[in-house]
């Protein structure tokens, strides 16, 4: 898995390529808790993301709790249709914003 | 060349770690596509195997690096009969539940994301040894021989 962090539009983009699966999600936990506490809305970039498991879900989960109770914006973008598999089956769609990509998820925050 | 049915099972054994699932991920792909499984099939068969030995390295297991996973994907007419195997001390079937979900919090969601991909599912003991076998099936949509 890598990661890329950038802003644009006022948003932070957090951008994840590979897998994000058990070896790697500490990993994207800590990028996503650390740029959910700089208080800028988040929007997290999945285009990239070939595989998502539940830990990775997790760390979504706990980014996005983070950013609701500071009042921070967060959404994601463009998850592929495996990923959206897995949000659909955890019930997450109904909880995230997802935006089906990242201009539009730029767009709804600006 | 052998038809699905008649193809051999994938067998793989491998050190419970966080660190073999992508290894195991990709031999489990390439064997679906062989078995020439439908792409939304094949995506919740993948998912079922990763999070049921994450299940395994985490809670029986519980993190310890020296435990080994057997896994068996066996293709069976129209439908695919999983094995996970592992030697940790017995599990409680009884305490492996998926958490409801209208409680959004991080964890607890693999058993649930287990459950809705496969069929059937069933924690129990191995035929003989130590350990726990988890068995699971699910029922095949494959893709037509023109790949579509």
């Amino acid at each position: 898995m890598k990661h890329s962090v950038k802003e644009d539009r006022g948003s932070v983009i957090v951008a994840f390529a590979g897998e994000v699966d058990l070896e790697h999600s500490p990993q994207a936990r800590e990028v996503l808790l650390e740029q959910v506490g700089r208080r800028r809305r988040v929007l997290v970039d999945l285009s990239e993301v070939d595989y998502i498991d539940s830990s990775g879900i997790a760390s979504l989960v706990e980014a996005f709790q983070k950013a609701k109770k500071t009042g921070t914006g967060f959404a994601l973008a463009a998850p592929n249709p495996a990923a959206l598999r897995v949000l659909e089956l955890a019930r997450l769609d109904r909880v995230f914003r997802i935006f089906a990509t990242v201009e539009e998820g730029l767009d709804a925050g600006s | 060349m052998a038809g699905p049915d008649g193809a051999a099972p994938l067998e793989l054994r491998f050190p419970a770690r966080p660190d073999e699932l992508r290894g195991m991920r990709d031999a489990l792909r390439q064997r679906l596509r062989a078995w020439r499984l439908d792409e939304e099939c094949a995506t919740d068969v993948v998912m079922a195997v990763d999070e049921a030995c994450q299940n395994v390295i985490r809670h029986a297991y519980r993190g310890e690096p020296d435990g080994f996973i057997e896994l068996e994907v066996r293709c069976a007419g129209d439908e695919l009969q999983i094995a996970v195997r592992d030697f940790a001390p017995p599990v409680d079937p009884a305490r492996i539940r998926p958490r409801p979900l209208d409680e959004l919090r991080p964890g607890g969601l693999g058993t649930h994301l287990i459950r809705s991909a496969m069929d059937h599912t069933e924690l129990g003991k191995p035929p003989s040894g130590p350990g726990n076998l988890l068995k699971m099936v699910k029922r095949l949509a494959r893709r037509g021989a023109d790949g579509t």
